[in-house]
C-alpha cells in the first residue's frame, strides 16, 4: 500500500535550512495498521503530508495505494483517505453540507453522496446531527466527522494525524474502537501518526518510531519492547540502608543497570515478578525493610529511551531530556489509567 | 473542472447566504457616502471647472460601486486565513478536486457578493437621489465591478496564502489600498482641470484610474472607444495576471 524510499523533506526559512525528514524508507502491506511514533517536531506530520500529497519531497520518491507520488499525485489523492490534526470542518457549515460537498469532490454524484453519508454517520454515532452547524458538535464529534469526511469515498488506505490529540479519555477510547473496527470490518489499511505511547501500543500491529527526522526503530509493538532487556524494578528503603539494600540487589541473578538514589533503588532484571521472592527473604535475612516496591513492564517509554536516550515524555514537554525523573514515572503510573495495564505495582507496608 | 468551481462556490454562497448581515455591512459604508457626502458633491460639480461631463451622481454612484468592490474583495483573503486556520484548505487539497477550480469557485462567489452589493447602492441612488443613468450602462459597469472583484479577491488570497498571518495581511492591504484608492480619483477625479500636472501623471499610471473611469463612462452611457477602451484593457490584462497568479498560488504545494 505504501512504499517510500529516501523520502526526504528540507525546510528552508530566512536563510537557516531544516531537514525536517531526512530520508525514510516506509512500507505498509495491505490491511496492516501502522503507527508512526514520536515526540512533536519528530517529523511525523511531514512525512505523512508528503505521503498525502499535501508536500513535495525534496528527495526520495513513493508508491502510495499504488499510484505513484511524483508522477500521478491526482491517483494518489482518489485513492486515499486524510484525516487532519486539526480537522477541516468550516464552523459555520452544517454536517449533511460538508459531507455531501466532500463526496462529490470526490467524484460521487449528489444521491451518492448523501447516501455514503448516511451509511458513515450511521457507523461513526454522528446520526441525527445533519443539520447542526459544525461548531456546535462536541470535540469527539466533530472528529468522527472529520473520519467520516476521510472516508467517504470508501479509500482504501487512510492516513490520520494525531487522531485523539486533543480528546478527553473517554472520546479517545471510543474513537480507538472506530479505527478498530475500520481495519476488521472493512479492512483498510491505517497509517497513523501519534505521540502517545498507550495509543501505538493499543491500535497498531506494527510501530515506526521517528526521531530528528529519522526512522530509528520498527516493529510490532511486542518486539519493541523486547529490545528493552528486562523489567524495571523500583525498591523504596530507609534512607540510611540505601547503600546495603544495594549490595544485596548486586546479588541478584540476572539484575544489571542498577541505579541508587537516597532511599531508592532501580535495577532491570529479566523476570521482576520471580526475582522479588528471592530478594525479599534477602531483605529479611539481613534484617532490612522494604518501604515499597514496583515493578514495570517494558513500556515503548523505555524503547523509546533506551534508542533516543530520551523519554519520549520528556521531549515532549521540551526537551528536559537530563532531568531525573524519579517519582515521575510513579506519579504518571497513577494519573494515566493507559500505562497500567504493563505495572504490577507491589506495596509492602 | 468546472463542477468542482460550481461546488466551492455553492458553499460560498452557501455559507454568504446564513450570515447575509456580512452584506449588509459592506453596503453601509457607500450608502453613508451617498447620503452624508453626495449632496455636498452636488454642488461642488457645478461650481467647479475641470470635472468630468455627467451630474454628481453619475460621477459619484459609480465610483463608490468600484470602491467597494475594492474593500471587500481586497480583504477577501480574510475568509481563506480562516479555512487555513480550520484546516478546510488543506482538507480540500487532498481531495482530487483541481487547486484551480478551489480558488476560482471562491472569487466568483466574491464577484457575485460585489455584483448584488452594487445593485442595492445603484437601486438606492436612484430612487432617494437624482442618479439618472441608461440601464445598458449600468449594466456594463456592473460587469466591470464584478471582473475587478474576481481580480481583487484573486490577488488577495494569493497574498494570504504566501503571507500566512492574520496580522499582518490587513495591515499590507490597507497599505497598498489607500495609495491606489486615492490615486484613482475615487471620491474627486483627477483631471487635468483640477489636479497639479504631477498628480495627473502619476493617477494615470494607476491601472485602477482607467477602471474607475470606464465604470463612469458607463454611468454616463457613453460607449467610445475613447472612454471605454483603456479602462477594458486594463481591466482584462489585470484580472488574467491576478488570477493566474492566485491559481499558481493555490496550486504551489505547501500553499
Amino acid at each position: 500500500m505504501i512504499k517510500a524510499r529516501g523520502l526526504q523533506r528540507r525546510f528552508t526559512s530566512r536563510g537557516r535550512t531544516v531537514d525536517a525528514v531526512k530520508g525514510v524508507d516506509i512500507d505498509v502491506t495491505e490491511g496492516e495498521l501502522v503507527g508512526f511514533l514520536g515526540p512533536n517536531g519528530a517529523g511525523k506530520t511531514t512525512t505523512l503530508r508528503m505521503l498525502t500529497t499535501l508536500l513535495t519531497p525534496t528527495a526520495g520518491e513513493a508508491e502510495v495505494a499504488g499510484c505513484d507520488l511524483r508522477a500521478d499525485p491526482v491517483g494518489v489523492r482518489k485513492r486515499i483517505g486524510y484525516v487532519a490534526q486539526g480537522g477541516g470542518t468550516g464552523p459555520e457549515c452544517k454536517v449533511a453540507e460538508e459531507i455531501e460537498l466532500q463526496g462529490r469532490l470526490y467524484g460521487l454524484s449528489k444521491a451518492d453522496a448523501i447516501a455514503r453519508g448516511k451509511v458513515l454517520t450511521e457507523q461513526l454515532d454522528l446520526s441525527g446531527l445533519d443539520q447542526r452547524l459544525t461548531k456546535t458538535l462536541s470535540g469527539g464529534q466533530r472528529r468522527r466527522l472529520d473520519i467520516a469526511l476521510g472516508l467517504i469515498h470508501s479509500p482504501k488506505l487512510v492516513f490520520f494525524d494525531e487522531p485523539t490529540t486533543g480528546l478527553d479519555p473517554q472520546s479517545r477510547a471510543n474513537l480507538w474502537e472506530h479505527i478498530r473496527m475500520l481495519r476488521s470490518e472493512q479492512g483498510v489499511t491505517l497509517f497513523l501518526t501519534t505521540h502517545y505511547l498507550e495509543e501505538a501500543d493499543a491500535l497498531c500491529d506494527r510501530i515506526l518510531v521517528i526521531d530528528g527526522g529519522e526512522i530509528v526503530a520498527e516493529g510490532s509493538p511486542d518486539a519493541l519492547k523486547a529490545r528493552v532487556s528486562g523489567d524495571s524494578v523500583v525498591l523504596g528503603v530507609d534512607d540510611d540502608v540505601t547503600t546495603r539494600a544495594a549490595e544485596i540487589v548486586g546479588r541478584v541473578d540476572g539484575a544489571h543497570d542498577l541505579v541508587t538514589a537516597v532511599g531508592e533503588v532501580r535495577f532491570r532484571v529479566p523476570r521482576g515478578d520471580t526475582a522479588l521472592p528471592a530478594l525479599l527473604r534477602a531483605f529479611d535475612s539481613e534484617g532490612l525493610t522494604m518501604q515499597s516496591m514496583q515493578v514495570q513492564r517494558p513500556t515503548l517509554d523505555d524503547v523509546f529511551l533506551t534508542l533516543t536516550g530520551r523519554s519520549l515524555r520528556d521531549s515532549e514537554s521540551g526537551g528536559d531530556a537530563d532531568q531525573p525523573d524519579e517519582t515521575a514515572t510513579d506519579e504518571d503510573s497513577n494519573r494515566n489509567d493507559d500505562s497500567d495495564r504493563n505495572e504490577v505495582p507491589t506495596h509492602v507496608a | 473542472m468546472l463542477r468542482d468551481v460550481w461546488l466551492i462556490f455553492r458553499r460560498d454562497a452557501i455559507l454568504l447566504s446564513r450570515n447575509p448581515a456580512w452584506l449588509a455591512i459592506g453596503v453601509m459604508q457607500p450608502v453613508l457616502y451617498l447620503v452624508l457626502f453626495g449632496p455636498l458633491m452636488e454642488r461642488i460639480v457645478t461650481s467647479t471647472p475641470g470635472f468630468p461631463p455627467g451630474s454628481s451622481w453619475t460621477v459619484l454612484t459609480p465610483a463608490l460601486i468600484i470602491q467597494l468592490a475594492l474593500f471587500s474583495a481586497t480583504t477577501a483573503g480574510f475568509s481563506l486565513l480562516a479555512d487555513l486556520r480550520n484546516g478546510v484548505v488543506e482538507r480540500l487539497r487532498v481531495t482530487p478536486a483541481s487547486r484551480v477550480a478551489l480558488l476560482l469557485g471562491k472569487v466568483l462567489t466574491n464577484g457575485l457578493t460585489t455584483v448584488a452589493q452594487a445593485i442595492i447602492i445603484t437601486t438606492l441612488a436612484f430612487l432617494v437621489f437624482d442618479l439618472s443613468a441608461p440601464f445598458g450602462g449600468i449594466l456594463l459597469t456592473l460587469l466591470i465591478v464584478a471582473m475587478l472583484s474576481v481580480t481583487l479577491a484573486s490577488a488577495s488570497y494569493a497574498v494570504a496564502l504566501t503571507l500566512r498571518n492574520e496580522e499582518a495581511f490587513p495591515a499590507l492591504v490597507n497599505s497598498v489600498m489607500m495609495p491606489v484608492l486615492l490615486l484613482s480619483g475615487i471620491l474627486v477625479p483627477i483631471t487635468t482641470g483640477l489636479a497639479p500636472d504631477w498628480l495627473y501623471a502619476i493617477s494615470r499610471v494607476n491601472p485602477f484610474t482607467h477602471i474607475v473611469d470606464a465604470g463612469r463612462a458607463g454611468f454616463r452611457g457613453d460607449f467610445s472607444v475613447d472612454a471605454m477602451l483603456t479602462g477594458s484593457i486594463v481591466l482584462v490584462v489585470l484580472m488574467s495576471l491576478c488570477v493566474f497568479w492566485g491559481a499558481r498560488t493555490f496550486r504551489r504545494e505547501n500553499a
